[in-house]
């Protein structure tokens, strides 16, 4: 081997392993990824555990985007929104709550529409069991199971609930856990693991349909007033043209007779542009619960 | 109890085989049964002291940061039922606290988050007990005095401090049906080989214990029926029952030879009282008489010719000779000087016997000659042998074959007369030698008597062999140094 040959050898290494840098750099993200990857961040906002779904949701986006797209998932609400607003990822469905904190570095993209609303409720359950429990007031003292701290309708509400009765939340329960998923929730409550549960009421809704013994197993005590669906959101820094042209495949999803397929069995209607006024009430709420 | 012992072999050998076979299968079934139990029962702890270890060891970071739902799903997945073997599943499993309050349960109904483990009451109240006892960095099996339940208890340690335990219930009844199949298929193999094993060994049982009936059932025949138990079919094996059946067969053949030489004994005794009795009368009568016949020879020389005494007293000497002649047939007598017996005496014999045996249609043979004259008494010797010839003759009867065989060995000779003829009841041989005693019906009886008497003066021997057919007399007479006989008197 003479150095003529050597010379572009090392070269070649050298950038191998400035990629390899990279690429550890970019480990918490898919190796895969590259600078064309569309990276969307999914929260268990809706039933994310729905792998073959996701797979198809994920080829159709691809085909109507015309680019390769990667579904990131995270154990809870803050990893997926830190990553978005660190610009780590593209675009994210999160929950309205940690949107209306953290407003100003993301940016509204679209907003599902549930029963013909981009709205929705969060509902307080207990055991079925429980006939006594009327409200969440009765639950002094015992079990309660949250989704997620970042969660509107799994643990924003509920608090908000608790400070208008007067109560306070950090003390009001007994023992108070995260099961870091609503339909876990509902399975918490469901065996009586915990006395009650802060559950979103579209997923709560969609399992009843989809797997009815769990839902069963539940009472629903209370339900929250219609509160802004949460939304797709993108990064701060998102390319204008990039944020219009996920935009308007979302907003196309229901015309499209597979993204319609899509929707459906997401028990959704479509998408819809939203304003961040939508929000208000849960600003509202999240005012009054971190005044606490 | 007696009732058992007296239980025949043809049963009681079965028996006991099959109780042996029985008590070995249960006792190997049993055996086989305990240790599976044993084994069941460590695999079963050994399982729940891994799943403790496995659990513990996975629940110390959610314990630590206080996520229960995290804790629940893995004692969820944890107790995941498996079909195939439901006794590895634990009843509850627990979480605790250091202080032993529930921090999550499979259970959560029954063991509410926050409760003591031990507030459910019965085997988890006996549970409170032991909780605290022993050290609580170790992993125990807790087993409460009449629990239903049994429970591995493993501690979560985190540096060293005992932030709580795993607590794994399990119920004893799943293991019950489980070892209840076990048993049950312990008992259907044990059955199954049974049903194979007991057929083999009562058939072999009943072969050990057959010789020994039928040395039984031979036995019964003694000493009543010694023929059939002779003909006994025994075993002749050399084992210990061979033995017995061979020690069996000897104790028979003596008793029938004793039973033999007690009949011929009677046969003789019999004989020689009649001889004593007979002698005696004839010489009682032989006294008188002599004098009687004297007397009418005298009258005859020297009495009157009145011829009606003359006519009666020879009537009356015709009568007494007569009865000297019976008398003196009865009396057989050696007679101290005679010659001896010479070849020539068996022709002389023949040609005595051929006039009636022409008469008779009879054939005689003689077979052997002697070669020298012998030291026995020729008349006696010839008596016999003439008897024997004209009794064979008779018996051969038309057509009939009588055959003399004369064989001598240095100190005795044996006579064997053969006929054809009609044989001799086997009832009637006890009495034949007896005197007056007639088969044919001629003759008066005394020809057999005779010969007896004769060969008992000898020192001889007679036997007699009778079949249909084959009729044969054979007599033995010593002489010489044999003989007891004052055959030295004998004169040439």
């Amino acid at each position: 081997m003479d150095r003529v040959n050597r010379s572009p050898g090392s070269q070649s290494r050298r950038r191998f392993l400035r990629c390899a840098a990279l690429l550890a750099a970019l480990a918490p993200l898919p190796a895969g990824a590259s600078d064309e990857t569309l990276r969307i961040g999914l929260t268990p906002v809706f039933l994310d555990d729905q792998m073959s779904f996701l797979r198809e949701w994920q080829r159709w986006l691809e085909a109507k985007l015309g680019r390769a797209v990667v579904f990131i998932q995270r154990g809870n609400y803050r990893e997926i929104v830190d990553l978005v607003r660190s610009g780590k990822l593209d675009f994210a469905w999160v929950c309205g709550y940690p949107y209306v904190r953290h407003q100003r570095e993301l940016k509204l993209v679209a907003v599902p529409l549930w029963q013909g609303r981009p709205q929705y409720r969060s509902y307080i359950i207990v055991p079925a069991d429980d006939t006594r429990s009327a409200s969440i007031t009765d639950l002094r003292g015992k079990v309660f199971a949250y989704s997620d701290p970042d969660s509107n309708s799994g643990f924003l509400y509920p608090r908000y609930l608790l400070a208008t009765h007067k109560e306070d939340p950090g003390n009001f329960f007994g023992r108070t856990f995260f099961t870091w998923a609503h339909r876990k929730v509902v399975e918490a409550v469901g065996v009586a693991l915990a006395d009650g549960g802060a559950v979103d009421g579209y997923v709560w809704e969609t399992l009843a349909e989809l797997r009815p013994e769990l839902t069963r197993a539940t009472r629903i005590v209370e339900r929250s007033p219609l509160l802004g669906y949460p939304p797709f959101v993108a990064r701060a820094d998102i390319p204008p043209a990039e944020l219009e042209r996920f935009r308007a495949v979302l907003l196309g999803m229901a015309a499209d007779p597979v993204g319609e397929e899509l929707l459906r069995r997401l028990r959704l209607d479509g998408f819809t542009r939203a304003s961040p006024e939508l929000f208000a009430e849960i600003a509202h709420m999240a005012a009054r619960v971190e005044r606490l | 109890m007696s009732a058992l012992s007296d239980l025949s072999l043809r049963w009681k050998i079965p028996l006991r085989v099959m109780g042996a076979v029985l008590g070995t299968a249960l006792a190997v079934t049993g055996a086989l049964v305990a240790r599976e139990y044993e084994e069941i029962r460590q695999n079963l702890e050994g399982h729940a002291r891994s799943m403790g270890r496995v659990l513990a060891h996975t629940l110390i970071m959610p314990v630590l940061h206080d996520d229960i739902w995290r804790a629940y799903e893995i004692l969820q997945s944890a107790h995941e039922r498996d079909p195939a073997a439901p006794e590895l599943q634990a009843e509850v499993v627990l979480v605790t606290d250091a202080d032993f309050r529930v921090f999550v349960s499979t259970r959560p109904r029954e063991f509410p988050i926050g409760s003591s483990a031990a507030s459910r009451g019965g085997a988890y109240g006996l549970l409170r007990a032991e909780l605290s006892r022993g050290t609580q960095t170790e992993q125990r099996v807790l087993e409460p005095v009449d629990s239903p339940v049994y429970f591995v208890m493993s501690p979560l340690i985190a540096d060293g401090v005992a932030l709580g335990h795993v607590i794994l219930g399990y119920s004893k009844t799943p293991f019950l049906p489980r070892f209840l199949g076990l048993v049950g298929r312990a008992a259907l193999v044990t059955l199954v080989v049974l049903a194979v094993i007991l057929p083999i060994s009562w058939f072999w049982s009943r072969r050990t214990g057959q010789p020994l009936l039928r040395l039984a059932e031979a036995m019964r025949h003694v000493p009543v029926e010694l023929e059939a138990a002779h003909l006994a079919d025994l075993p002749h094996s050399r084992d210990e029952i061979g033995q017995l059946g061979s020690a069996f067969r000897r104790m028979v053949g003596e008793l029938r030879n004793k039973q033999e030489l007690e009949r011929q004994m009677l046969v003789s005794e019999r004989l020689a009282a009649i001889g004593r009795l007979t002698a005696g009368i004839a010489h009682e009568i032989n006294n008188p008489l002599a004098g009687m016949l004297t007397a009418i020879n005298t009258y005859k020389r020297h009495g009157g010719d009145d011829p009606l005494a003359a006519k009666t007293l020879s009537l009356l000497e015709r009568g007494l000779t007569q009865i000297r002649n019976t008398v003196a047939a009865l009396l057989v007598e050696s007679r101290v000087e005679d010659r001896p017996f010479a070849p020539q005496d068996i022709d002389d014999l023949l040609i005595l016997v051929e006039a009636e045996a022409h008469a008779c249609g009879t054939k005689v043979v003689i077979d052997g000659m002697l070669g020298a004259p012998l030291p026995l008494p020729a008349t006696l010797v010839r008596q016999i042998i003439l008897n024997l010839l004209l009794n064979a003759v008779a018996a051969a009867g038309n057509g009939g074959i009588v055959r003399l065989h004369a064989h001598t060995t240095d100190d005795s000779l044996t006579l064997a007369v053969f006929n054809d003829g009609r044989h001799i009841p086997a009832e009637e041989l006890p009495y034949l030698f007896e005197p007056f005693t007639t088969h044919s019906g001629k003759g008066h009886g005394l020809g057999l008597w005779i010969v007896y008497q004769i060969v008992q003066q000898l020192d001889g021997e007679i036997s007699v062999d009778s079949a249909p057919d084959s009729t044969t007399f054979t007599i033995e007479v010593p002489y010489g140094s044999a003989s007891r006989s004052p055959a030295a008197a004998l004169s040439d």
